[in-house]
């Protein structure tokens, strides 16, 4: 009795707080999802009264509206296929990084991780800022890039407000997400594994692919799911970065919030998108356990 | 599942060849053709740095050029003019900047205290107790898009008829900030020498003793790298914020994204700066707290 009621004490109030305030709140979600759009926007009351007494009076329709509008279907492929190339830019660059600090002295590891996450503890809104700063149209970049295009009589382009400057803020943003646990897992790798292939005569390219890359897999698909959840439903990166042609979904959830003011197609349309990037990183860990099953 | 925040440190070779020394001279591998392989591995490190270099300059150079730019007379950020302290000063004077950032330190402050208390209790809980629920709402928070956290919270004030301001978007905070402080402790409570308490319980010390004696003073350090994250993470917000704060309220990253989609000027940069200051401190402080659990995040 007396370790039930330790128990109660130590995990009941935290266990209280997330019960009320993460998880009822998504399970509402899920229920307004099924709801109708008030008439002055919002959400229309989820019952109604009449002659039979009360009843539940929910729809289908936001469902329904999302998979018959192409519209929509093709927002969410557009935000998949930025997600997945964001992901893997984060991860050919990330690579180089991770190994060169799991190679590096054990004295200077921490300092050079700790380097690599600094610019991750800035506030986000800066970090995407900075790159605003450096794609507009009068700085240097945009300055060089159309002066090149002019020789070949092509006219300017905007780096600024493209699908180009919303990829470059997502990687930005995320990169911390992928090298760290590509660190941690290629830290732990036995240096008599490379000793071993090279005596068998494998040469750099074989080291890496044959023996390095499979043993890192679990680090890769960590990394991969860190960037490529938060990256799929991005919404301030493209808001700011994007212009009209770089929107992605998250933004469109925005909208259906505080624009439009449709609540149950906003909920569904997140509900979509979370399902779907649960789904997504499921199914990569399964193709990366049954693939690499001798190895992971 | 991890989720960059957890504690990576692993036994390396070092430590490993430390307790379990080899015999010496070490059996080198390939020693027949050392001289190519020598060569093979200034190759090899080459490609390395370069990369790191890369890398380095990729992370660091944008937030470079926002420090710089934060010094310039001008008010266009393309063109370097000269050097003047002047958007300091306009920061000093923006009135609706000034009271963000008093919401912003306010709603850190009070979150980062909250969660502190109740992830503490939550890392104890999940480190003592084999618990199913607690564990999947501390981590479930990370797991999923941010963007649905903070409408689904929306949704849910909206429906309670909570006005939105300065106390949802603490509750918010709280909630998304109970799960690193749980993680943090817990991680540091992992690395405790369990054997202490155990001695302690030996010599007669009570539950209640053991803990008050031992455990708790262990923890402080991850206790306080947990609230300090905490309060980070409450003071940079953006995502959860923007939903949860009606129109009446502003926070330091609400009032930059303002600036940034309306009219840009280098008060910006100056503003960047400072909490780029204040984010380092921070940080260096926390990772001398509890440098295993901060170095995953």
């Amino acid at each position: 009795m007396n370790r039930f009621l330790q128990r109660s004490l130590l995990s009941g109030p935290p266990l209280l707080y997330l019960l009320v305030f993460f998880l009822l709140p998504t399970l509402i979600m899920v229920v307004v999802s099924f709801g109708w759009p008030g008439e002055q926007g919002g959400l229309a009351p989820l019952w109604l009264r009449d002659a039979q007494g009360f009843h539940l009076d929910l729809t289908l329709d936001n469902y329904a509206d999302f998979v018959s509008t192409t519209l929509y279907l093709r927002l969410l492929a557009k935000s998949f296929w930025y997600a997945v190339l964001t992901t893997l830019i984060c991860l050919v660059m990330a690579y180089p990084l991770a190994m060169l600090i799991a190679k590096s002295d054990k004295r200077h590891r921490n300092l050079m991780v700790l380097l690599v996450i600094l610019p991750f503890w800035s506030n986000f809104l800066i970090r995407v800022y900075a790159w605003m700063i450096i794609l507009g149209p009068q700085a240097g970049l945009s300055q060089a890039l159309n002066g090149v295009l002019a020789l070949f009589g092509w006219g300017p382009v905007s780096l600024l407000f493209s699908p180009f400057a919303v990829l470059v803020g997502l990687v930005y943003v995320h990169l911390p997400f992928m090298i760290l646990p590509l660190y941690a897992n290629l830290e732990k790798h036995d240096p008599g594994l490379m000793d071993a292939a090279r005596d068998l005569g494998a040469n750099r390219w074989q080291c890496f692919w044959r023996v390095t890359f499979p043993l890192s897999l679990p680090g890769v698909l960590a990394g991969s799911a860190l960037v490529f959840i938060p990256a799929l439903g991005a919404f301030a990166v493209p808001d700011i970065l994007g212009g009209t042609g770089g929107i992605m979904i998250g933004n469109v959830i925005k909208m259906q919030f505080l624009e439009a003011r449709d609540w149950p197609f906003g909920s569904t349309l997140s509900i979509v998108l979370t399902l779907f990037a649960l789904g997504v990183t499921g199914i990569a860990a399964w193709l990366v356990r049954r693939r690499g099953g001798s190895y992971v | 599942m991890s989720n960059g925040h957890g504690n990576y440190a692993a036994p390396d070779n070092e430590t490993r060849h430390a307790r379990f020394p080899l015999p010496s001279p070490l059996p080198q591998a390939g020693e027949g053709d050392k001289g190519l392989l020598r060569k093979f591995h200034v190759k090899h490190s080459w490609g390395l740095l370069l990369a790191g270099l890369g890398g380095s300059l990729f992370l660091y150079l944008p937030l470079v050029i926002v420090v710089v730019y934060s010094f310039n007379d001008s008010n266009i950020a393309a063109q370097w003019v000269g050097f003047t302290w002047r958007w300091y000063d306009v920061l000093l004077h923006d009135a609706e900047m000034i009271q963000a950032a008093y919401n912003s330190l306010l709603i850190a402050l009070v979150a980062s205290a909250v969660a502190t208390v109740l992830g503490t209790l939550a890392g104890m809980a999940m480190y003592r107790y084999k618990l199913r629920l607690l564990p999947f709402l501390v981590v479930a928070p990370l797991a999923i898009p941010e963007i649905l956290t903070g409408v689904s919270l929306l949704v849910f004030f909206v429906l309670l008829n909570m006005t939105l301001g300065l106390i949802s978007i603490m509750l918010a905070h709280i909630s998304f900030c109970i799960s690193f402080v749980a993680i943090v402790v817990r991680s540091r409570l992992a690395g405790m020498d369990e054997s202490l308490v155990e001695a302690a319980r030996d010599l007669g010390a009570t539950p209640w003793q053991s803990f008050r004696l031992i455990t708790l003073p262990l923890i402080v350090p991850g206790v306080l790298a947990g609230a300090l994250l905490a309060f980070t993470m409450s003071i940079d917000d953006f995502v959860i914020t923007f939903f949860t704060a009606g129109v009446e309220s502003t926070t330091l990253p609400l009032k930059i994204y303002t600036m940034i989609k309306i009219a840009v000027t280098p008060e910006v940069n100056a503003i960047s700066t400072i909490l780029m200051l204040i984010t380092l401190l921070l940080v260096t402080i926390a990772s001398k707290l509890a440098p295993n659990a901060m170095r995953g995040g």
